[in-house]
């Protein structure tokens, strides 16, 4: 049944959509969404839309309570808010959760930092079926039995037949009770694409540093499943050497050594060459880093690892080069350096979260 | 309509006997039943389900679904005034909780039909708000959605600018339009013999009263004549609107009235339906197996958290104690005067004229007057009232006092105009330039400013010309003018009042 209130509920998500698309900017600087993300929803607390009116003022208002307590006892902040004023027609201030798809946000993303729609390389949509069992049949072989199922038939039968007897309960499964497991076959879409995050854990990337990285690799995952069927994720930390490790670890882990950048480049390396054959997947590498190379010679191994090894893989190579503190951010201008012309390769610097926004651009502007 | 169950038609039919036995007056009853989206439709829509089209109810549904769902609210009934009465009932609620709903409602519809605020409101509700909902509709087709649904935002921005008394009051008598304009009243003269004269008509006296008399005519030629808090009926009549507009407006400006009662009576409506409900449940509905399920939900309705006054609890406890004070004798000159305590709580004479009090009550008060009349001193002791107030040091709502007074004060100045802020248009040629003065009866209380601004702006989309209002802010007189392009504030050197 179709409620008449169905036409104002989309109206007003409508309104929401263009308040959430108007906003999309502070949103995209704050970290604030990362935490409310379902499987395919992510909520966004919007404090309720108030039509104006001539009211008074909430902090002076104060009111009748009722209940134990000696002058100056403390009620609370915001608890007695609406306190004896529900006497009056006021409704509290609601904040409003609003589901929307990811996908949705994707597309808000997308025209608001008017990103180009991805060109997939290799085989689009790659999928495979995998038969599952999930079903029951009448017939089948007897490997497949479900004995339960075929046992309360047998029951059923017996009962409603009256051959039962409880004192001396013996059943017979007749050819008719037996129950076995079927299989359906399910369209699994594969991953047809891959994005490698690597990321510097030095002593000098600190926690607003790498609070950035996560805003950012938010929307650029975001963005990417939005295009890809299946995305698979995999993220590589470095100080002077490289690790694979999950995503918890990725952005918890600080470690103190120093920093030599090739060690997380040849690690990506391997990885395609071993796991992500390149005629079949669209790659993404990120690479995250305050820009503190230890050695000038390490710099020029990275650059050569990525012109041999590295970019002939990828769809795209993005470095960001997040602001520190310690930093001498001398890896983003020797990159610019070597990499200018090449349109694989997008590099950006990020002073502080509003930069995310701009660089979020920089990365994904030119539709690869 | 009345989907019910044969079960709940026998319940329907027993809890209406009952309420009838007990001397409640009440309006058909039609109850329907709905599953939780549709009550939340229903709530969402203010009670009717034929409400024209707007954002607004989709909001309240999005956040009745949504509390239902996380399990923080749940709304157990929804009743309407209008003749007949309809009431909605959950689907998936016990026996128990119908009952009581029942119950509840029952009590309600009598307070409708019965308490005098509600004596002027439209008792065919159900169908106006259809026709609202049908023209507004039309004139989406004719001019657009948005440019419609903009319109009524602006209206929403005022439709708390009425006089919730005026329905009571004859404005505009006959006689007053009769007098010709030319003739100005004379000042009368008692007749005398010349030498009396100036003792019997001393002119001084004549002198005032004159004067008296060209402030009146003054006061003619003023626009508005007196300062109007009908400013929705003002716009109504005085801007330069389209006709479109002006209907919509009016529309708002009715539902608006249409619920004020149900502002003003917030406390001594839901405490009537839970005295009435408790009492039904107690003495005549429950069976045995019931009661535990009866007493916890009872329980939650008069609960909640502690330090906040409910409604519920605070109307039903001056009920039971009126009918306690009035079956006692404990009311009248000799009690008040009465200063043994030992006395007092023994007080009983015995004059039983408890129940026809509480029904004398509810047809004649409403919230402001059901306090300032009942609320004692001994009840507020009892009953553990106090007052809180916002300590910007600590950035908390701190208990700032427990005294009789200040408490009743309080609670009457918040249900005071069901605690909205005293608006009127001063004048509607301000500056002999065709602007809009408004004024604000400063109270204690600021008004939300960037509110305020918000809604002056609204006020200027239909008055056309500039608008103005006079606040006070940081105790100081301010008037904030918005011309339809900028805002302008500036100190006014006397405070309003």
């Amino acid at each position: 049944m179709i409620l008449r209130i169905e036409q104002d509920h989309n109206r007003f998500k409508q309104i929401i959509r263009g308040r959430i698309k108007k906003d999309l900017k502070k949103y995209i600087s704050s970290g604030e969404l990362i935490g409310r993300r379902g499987k395919d929803y992510i909520s966004i607390p919007l404090p309720q839309i108030r039509i104006p009116q001539f009211i008074y003022g909430p902090k002076q208002t104060g009111g009748v309570g009722q209940g134990e307590g000696a002058i100056g006892t403390v009620l609370g902040a915001g608890e007695v808010e609406g306190g004896k004023q529900e006497a009056g027609n006021q409704p509290g201030e609601h904040l409003l959760e609003v589901d929307i798809s990811l996908d949705e946000l994707a597309e808000m993303l997308g025209e608001e930092l008017e990103l180009p729609e991805i060109r997939p390389k290799g085989r689009k949509n790659i999928v495979s079926s995998r038969d599952r069992y999930t079903g029951i049949s009448r017939y089948g072989p007897e490997t497949l039995r479900h004995f339960k199922r075929t046992y309360k038939e047998t029951l059923k039968r017996s009962i409603s037949t009256g051959i039962y007897r409880p004192d001396n309960p013996i059943l017979i499964p007749i050819r008719a009770d037996k129950r076995y497991r079927s299989w359906k076959s399910a369209v699994m879409p594969q991953a047809n694409a891959v994005i490698i995050y690597m990321m510097d854990v030095s002593g000098s990337m600190g926690e607003e540093q790498k609070e950035i990285v996560r805003i950012e690799s938010f929307w650029i995952d975001t963005w990417l499943r939005h295009h890809y069927k299946g995305v698979e994720i995999r993220y590589i930390i470095h100080d002077a050497e490289a690790r694979e490790v999950d995503r918890e670890t990725f952005y918890h882990t600080r470690e103190s050594g120093g920093t030599v950048i090739s060690a997380a480049y040849k690690m990506c390396a391997r990885m395609m060459e071993l796991e992500y054959p390149s005629e079949e997947w669209n790659i993404y590498c990120l690479h995250f880093s305050d820009g503190d190379n230890w050695s000038q010679g390490d710099t020029e191994e990275c650059v050569s690892l990525l012109k041999t090894q590295i970019l002939p893989r990828v769809n795209l190579f993005c470095y960001g080069q997040v602001e520190s503190p310690y930093g001498t951010g001398q890896f983003l201008v020797d990159l610019k350096e070597a990499y200018t012309e090449d349109e694989r390769v997008a590099l950006s610097k990020i002073e502080n979260k509003e930069g995310v926004y701009q660089s979020i651009k920089d990365f994904l502007g030119r539709g690869r | 309509m009345a989907n019910l169950s044969k079960n709940l038609q026998d319940l329907q039919e027993e809890i209406e006997g009952h309420a009838r036995s007990y001397g409640l007056d009440f309006f058909p009853v039609l109850f329907e039943l709905l599953d939780y989206r549709g009550l939340n439709q229903v709530a969402a829509f203010g009670g009717f389900p034929t409400r024209y089209p707007h954002w607004r109810f989709g909001m309240e549904y999005e956040y009745l679904q949504k509390s239902y769902s996380y399990g923080l609210s749940k709304i157990y009934e929804m009743v309407i005034n209008n003749d007949p009465c309809y009431a909605y009932l959950l689907e998936c609620n016990q026996i128990v909780d119908q009952k009581l709903v029942m119950a509840h409602v029952y009590a309600h519809c009598d307070f409708f039909k019965n308490n005098l605020a509600f004596s002027k409101t439209n008792r065919k509700m159900m169908d106006v708000m259809a026709n609202h909902g049908t023209r507004i509709r039309r004139y989406m087709d004719a001019y657009g959605v948005e440019v419609v649904e903009n319109f009524v935002d602006v209206c929403l921005s005022l439709e708390n600018l009425i006089d919730p008394h005026s329905p009571f009051i004859v404005r505009d008598r006959p006689k007053d339009r009769d007098q010709p304009e030319d003739q100005r009243p004379q000042v009368r003269r008692m007749k005398s013999k010349s030498y009396m004269n100036d003792y019997v008509n001393p002119p001084q006296f004549i002198e005032a009263h004159k004067k008296k008399l060209e402030e009146e005519a003054r006061r003619k030629k003023r626009f508005p004549e007196a300062p109007q808090r009908d400013i929705l009926k003002f716009l109504i009549e005085h801007s330069p609107i389209e006709n479109w507009q002006r209907d919509i407006l009016s529309m708002i400006r009715e539902e608006s009235y249409y619920y004020a009662p149900q502002a003003q009576t917030k406390i001594m409506n839901e405490g009537w339906a839970t005295y009435w409900h408790s009492k039904l449940m107690t003495e005549k509905v429950l069976t045995d197996a019931e009661v535990i399920d009866y007493a916890d939900h009872h329980s939650g309705t008069l609960g909640g958290r502690s330090g906040r006054l409910n409604p519920y609890k605070l109307g039903v406890e001056l009920f039971r104690n009126i009918e306690e004070r009035w079956n006692k004798g404990r009311f009248g000159k000799e009690y008040d005067e009465c200063e043994d305590l030992v006395e007092r709580a023994r007080w009983d004479r015995r004059t039983g004229l408890g129940r026809e009090k509480i029904f004398e009550v509810r047809r004649h008060c409403t919230d402001v007057t059901f306090i300032d009349d009942y609320l004692t001193e001994d009840f507020c002791r009892e009953h553990k009232l106090f007052i809180y107030d916002f300590n910007p040091k600590t950035g908390m709502y701190q208990i700032s006092d427990r005294e009789f007074k200040k408490v009743k004060q309080r609670l009457l100045f918040q249900l005071t105009n069901a605690g909205q802020p005293f608006i009127f248009v001063v004048d509607g040629n301000f500056r002999n330039k065709g602007e809009l003065h408004l004024q604000h009866k400063y109270e204690g209380i600021e008004l939300k400013h960037d509110y305020a601004r918000d809604t002056l702006r609204n006020i200027q989309k239909i008055w056309g010309r500039p608008v103005n209002l006079d606040t006070t802010v940081d105790d100081k007189g301010r008037r904030i003018t918005f011309d339809g392009e900028d805002f302008e504030e500036k100190d006014v050197t006397d405070k309003v009042a």
